[in-house]
């Protein structure tokens, strides 16, 4: 292909060829909205590998210290891994709910969801707390300290998220089903389930595989 | 009450700092008088600091590069003068505990806060005019991000004034960063700092990849676009899966230095190495970050002055996305000297050299673009031959430091000092200067003055290669970096060429400024009355300069490559404009103090973080949070500007463009 | 007057030192590989360069006499040069840098007819401690070697990373806290060089220089007999050696009990509570000896 003809260039508007996606015009707000946040949590993903690639890398840094088999409690974590993916199942249904514009279902099962959420966290804290009072704390050796900064940082993105949940319910109540509303419940949902699927890595790398016999 | 913050923490007794403090705070206290004085303040709050409007935001972080390119080559200046005296006998002028900041902070100061945004201010500028659109995906989020930047610029700066910066070389490596090597507030200054500027350029990305992918003019397909539009996308996609790994690296050596974990410390089974790692693993591709735009911007140059299309356009784009990912698989090459393995090694050193071959690609494919054009020697162009005699000896030097074996007698030299300045003064600098001469126009509506603009080419050339050449012998030398002191006086001529180089740079930047002031003061003569001074090819020169705030009235139908050529040619070849449109209401995002107050409340938390005072931290948390929600609940978004005005503004435009089509020559 | 003749024979007086002075076969295989490196790319770089200028100069837009192709802007035969020629180059370099690797490995043991030389390198704040485990005795910033005879290095750090460089002698090697790295080199040439620490490592860095000396075999042998009369370097001796100083004059060890370096690796020798360490002497630098010129 040597050489360019000088394509045919009209002189009236809107006659650009629709040769297929993003061909016609910049996407709508509905769509863009979503799709940013989605690199958001992408990028917060990138995060979560550094992590657990610190936390590979120092899986046997006991220090003398506890090792992982010692330390989990496979049913506690049960528990929470089932309160977790209930939760995702419920934000689920608080986005359809949402989008029938039914404004008491939609409470509901945001508060749900905040619940099992609380549940998840709260369980977590006190199995931190089991540790750290057992002399297992971040401090005592790097395999902790990477266990406690992975776990941790998923439970504070929970934490944040329960703050996310509640500030939804107020602006659903005080504003309704506006569509930037609307498009903020679409990214909390996104944020909630890429939660519930970081939680399924850590559950899989740190508590089975660190509790095989 | 204050944590750790005393009245010690103020430099009283280091004369060096406390003169600095006190002429900052002078020119500061100066400026915002001067300022006051004249009333600028709420056009500078509605214009400038809550603007949501990309050409606005993108000046601003122009301004803040250019602001701390003066701080940072204050430090360079300060090294090479240490460097040049404490020779010998002589310990110099800077004792071990302050030269060892000022290097700290030069590296810091000139990667993140000029290099960084000098680049950002450019995508932010001309991409949504390239892209034929009105703003970013997400204009607010945009100022936000800014804010974020200079809140990291402010904190940093603050080090100079209360308490003491990092001494442990831009990377912080550990354990020198850790608490039992690095006891005092430098390294929090440092890690606090980036961390809350690191939010922001992640939130930017995250703005440019949607606008590039999900927002663009009809009939723009990806071959369509620009390549200063490709290399964007490139280098955010690498911000977005580079900077995440930063901020967890810093995580981590946060919570060693506050809350006494053991990820990298010497004692509880921490690993050092692991660091070096994580680092690097963002290190690289940052590089890349920074000179992916900086080809792009070289590549409309060389284009546009060229007279000519870029040639080899897919070429560009493949080349392009091939550097961003290969970017990924090359950090090991900081650390050959660790004692990874033959293989380990070798197979990073492969992978570094084959990054070359793109980047050779893009100059043939520069030099190509010439052949057979009609070059015009404005000030870009010089930048741009400058940069393709310069990179390529620097590129020389990185393939040999991707060599294992000659790694191994040069890693961490002054001939790596000499590499990385070359291929980032040759490339990044370069660009940028050239980049800023090309769109000031734009921007401003007026061009700079060219003899200026030639004049600080060569002192910067010129002064670069004085300051730098010496620096390669020295590494051959058995020369380290980061040395205060120098123990063999047969050095003493080398760097003496050296600071020689660094004060002809010195002009260049004086000259910089003078420039712009000199431009501005006598404009008249050199007004950009068309939009289009440089015969330009993209759509950034469709609009007048500057811009009307929506950017285009009607968002231009694109039709092949090179949008706005070809529709420059039709119409000029016609002899008539396309037909005038229907013209419509345009809602813009309206301005929003979220950005400076969000930034306010992270500078109180992370001084806060740094100094041990906790409730104030809370506070700053607490404070962050709240303008998120206040934001979160505003009703209007938008304001509408009335299709009067928009035809109004258009019309002038038409008229214009009508006038040129008398007056141009018709195309061949 | 003189500084500008200085100017104009410096350049041609750059090339016959530090790495590029090599006196063992280490540097000097690493000098060749760096020399042929060079040249192989000079070859592209140095004609792009001439060309770029070239083709800017003749297509400048007053030159009437070049032709104006302003739709010229793909040719397949050029791709195919323009990514050919750095790919090919790129192929000849990676396969020196792979068999180039493997040959310099720092790991790899010297070929040589005489036994290794063992020595244990610790880098401390900051001065060198090198161990001569075979020998029994150690040195703090004074490295003498065995000419024509390999020396195996192990290295460690007592604090932060630093790096042990001798440029003429070739490949340098991290020191890590808690690690052991290895090196080994030659030194052919009888002589003096200059060694360095190559990592910053923190105020005290720039007086981490040491030197190493090459001496005949005998020479080795009866400068290790005459240093057993030193004194002992036992733990208490090491805990005093371990407080921060620089630009420390060389000292010679008689003794070395056996277990030190190891003791060093497993952390067992952690350096004292240094003056550094406490928040209220954040800006004690370490003081040059007394005698070198001071100005502050």
């Amino acid at each position: 292909m040597t050489g360019v003809e000088t394509p045919a260039v009209g002189l009236t508007h809107g006659a650009s060829e629709d040769t297929g996606l993003g061909h016609r015009g910049p996407e709508s707000k509905s769509i863009v909205v979503p799709y940013g946040f989605w690199l958001f949590v992408l990028s917060d993903m990138v995060l979560f590998s550094a992590l657990f690639a610190t936390y590979a890398t120092l899986a046997h840094a006991t220090d003398g210290g506890p090792a992982s088999n010692e330390l989990f409690d496979r049913t506690l974590v049960a528990i929470e891994t089932i309160a977790l993916l209930l939760s995702s199942f419920v934000c689920g249904l608080a986005m359809i709910a949402a989008r029938r514009r039914n404004l008491i279902w939609t409470q509901i099962w945001l508060l749900v969801t905040g619940l099992l959420g609380a549940v998840f966290l709260g369980i977590e804290l006190y199995e931190f707390a089991m540790m750290i009072g057992e002399g297992a704390g971040p401090q005592r050796s790097a395999f902790l300290s990477a266990f406690f900064t992975l776990v941790g940082c998923h439970g504070a993105h929970v934490t944040a998220g329960l703050l996310w949940i509640g500030t939804m319910m107020a602006q659903f109540w005080a504003k309704g089903f506006q569509p930037h509303i609307m498009r903020r419940m679409m990214c909390l949902s996104i944020f909630w389930h890429a939660l519930d699927i970081i939680w399924v890595a850590i559950f899989t790398i740190v508590y089975l595989m660190g509790t095989l016999p | 009450m204050f944590g750790r913050l005393t009245w010690e923490a103020i430099p009283l007794t280091e004369p060096i700092p406390l003169i600095t403090s006190l002429v900052v705070i002078l020119a500061i206290g100066a400026a915002v008088v001067w300022v006051t004085v004249k009333g600028w303040w709420p056009y500078l709050w509605n214009e400038y600091i809550t603007s949501t409007d990309h050409k606005r935001i993108g000046i601003m972080y122009f301004v803040l590069g250019l602001v701390m390119l003066i701080r940072g080559f204050a430090d360079a200046i300060m090294m090479r003068a240490q460097q040049m005296f404490a020779v010998g006998a002589s310990q110099g002028y800077l004792p071990p505990e302050h030269y060892n900041q000022i290097f700290t902070a030069h590296g810091t100061i000139m990667i993140f806060f000029v290099a960084m945004p000098l680049v950002i201010s450019f995508m932010n500028f001309v991409v949504p005019l390239q892209l034929g659109v009105r703003d970013v995906a997400f204009p607010t989020m945009n100022n936000v991000s800014f804010w974020l930047t200079a809140s990291g610029v402010l904190l940093t700066n603050l080090s100079l004034f209360i308490g003491e910066y990092a001494r442990t070389g831009w990377l912080g490596f550990p354990p020198l960063s850790e608490q039992q090597f690095s006891p005092g507030v430098g390294v929090d200054y440092y890690l606090v700092a980036l961390q809350i500027a690191g939010v922001g350029t992640v939130l930017t990305a995250v703005n440019f990849v949607t606008t590039i992918l999900k927002t663009r003019a009809p009939g723009m397909s990806y071959l369509r676009m620009p390549v200063f539009c490709w290399t964007t996308l490139a280098a955010n996609l690498l911000i977005l899966a580079a900077f995440p790994v930063l901020t967890a690296t810093y995580a981590m050596l946060m919570l060693d230095r506050y809350l006494g974990f053991h990820f990298f410390t010497n004692d509880g089974g921490g690993n050092s190495m692991l660091y070096m790692n994580l680092i690097w693993v963002w290190g690289h591709p940052e590089v890349y970050i920074l000179i992916l735009p900086a080809f792009g911007i070289y590549s409309e140059v060389v284009s546009t002055f060229s007279g000519k299309p870029l040639f080899g356009y897919r070429s560009m784009v493949f080349a392009t996305l091939a550097i961003c990912i290969i970017s990924f698989c090359v950090w090991l090459h900081h650390f050959f000297t660790m004692g990874a393995g033959a293989d380990v090694n070798a197979i990073f050193g492969i992978a570094s050299m084959i990054i070359a071959v793109p980047t050779g690609v893009k100059i043939f494919n520069w030099l190509f673009t010439m052949y057979g054009g009609r070059v015009r020697f404005n000030v870009p162009m010089y930048w741009t031959i400058g940069f393709m005699l310069t990179f390529v000896i620097g590129g020389l030097t990185g393939v040999l430091l991707a060599m294992p074996p000659v790694d191994f007698l040069v890693h961490n030299s002054l001939f790596l000092i000499a590499h990385f300045h070359q291929v980032i003064i040759g490339g990044v600098v370069f660009a940028i200067m050239a980049g800023y001469t090309y769109w000031f126009p734009k921007a401003f509506g007026f061009t700079l003055d060219e003899r200026l603009g030639k004049a600080i080419f060569w002192c910067w050339f010129i002064g670069f290669h004085l300051a730098f050449m010496p620096l390669y012998v020295l590494g051959f030398w058995g020369g380290t970096r980061r040395l205060q002191h120098i123990a063999d006086p047969t050095w003493q001529p080398w760097l003496d060429v050296a600071f020689v180089g660094a004060l002809l740079i010195g002009l260049g930047i004086v000259l910089t400024v003078v420039q712009l002031l000199y431009s501005i003061k006598t404009r008249d003569r050199r007004l950009d009355t068309t939009g289009d001074p440089w015969d330009g090819r993209t759509l950034e020169w469709l609009t007048l300069s500057p811009p009307p705030h929506f950017n285009f009235a009607v968002l231009p139908d694109v039709h092949g490559e090179e949008a706005y050529w070809t529709r420059k040619q039709t119409a000029l070849r016609e002899e008539k404009l396309i037909e005038e449109p229907d013209y419509k209401a345009i809602e813009m995002p309206v301005n929003t103090p979220t950005g400076v107050i969000v930034a306010f409340f992270a500078s109180l938390c992370g001084f806060a973080l740094i100094w041990y005072i906790w409730w104030l931290a809370i506070v700053g948390l607490v404070g962050a949070f709240a303008v998120l929600v206040w934001y979160a609940w505003r009703d209007e978004h938008e304001h509408i500007i009335p299709a009067d005005e928009v035809a109004q503004l258009e019309r002038e435009r038409r008229r214009i463009r009508k006038e040129q089509i008398q007056t141009w020559p018709r195309p061949a | 007057m003189r500084r500008g003749a200085a100017l104009i024979v410096l350049p041609l007086s750059a090339c016959n030192r530090g790495v590029l002075d090599p006196v063992g076969p280490v540097g000097a295989a690493e000098k060749t590989i760096l020399i042929n490196s060079t040249a192989i790319m000079l070859a592209i770089i140095i004609p792009t360069m001439i060309a770029t200028v070239a083709v800017a100069w003749w297509f400048r837009a007053g030159n009437k006499k070049a032709t104006y192709r302003p739709d010229w802007e793909y040719s397949g035969a050029i791709e195919m040069v323009v990514w050919g020629i750095p790919a090919l180059t790129v192929l000849l370099l990676g396969g020196i840098a792979w068999i180039g690797s493997h040959d310099l490995d720092p790991y790899k043991p010297l070929p040589s007819k005489s036994p290794p030389i063992e020595v244990q390198v610790v880098s401390l704040d900051w001065k060198w401690l090198f161990i001569y485990p075979d020998q029994g005795i150690a040195t703090v910033n004074q490295l003498v070697v065995p000419a024509g005879t390999p020396v195996h290095f192990s290295l460690t750090s007592a604090t932060v990373w630093n790096v042990f460089f001798v440029p003429q002698m070739g490949t340098m090697i991290y020191t890590m806290p808690r690690m052991t790295t290895q090196l080994n080199l030659q030194a052919d040439r009888q002589g003096t060089f200059d060694g360095l620490s190559a990592h910053f490592s923190g105020d005290g860095f720039p007086g981490m220089n040491f030197k190493v000396h090459s001496v005949p075999p005998q020479q080795f042998a009866a400068w290790a007999a005459a240093a057993r009369s030193g004194p002992q370097l036992d733990v208490a001796t090491y805990d005093e050696l371990q407080k921060p100083s620089s630009y420390v004059k060389p000292l010679v060890y008689g003794s070395v009990d056996p277990r030190l370096f190891e003791a060093i690796v497993a952390n067992r020798l952690p350096p004292p509570i240094s003056p550094k360490t406490t928040p209220a002497a954040q800006h004690v630098s370490p003081q040059p000896p007394a005698g070198h010129l001071n100005v502050r």
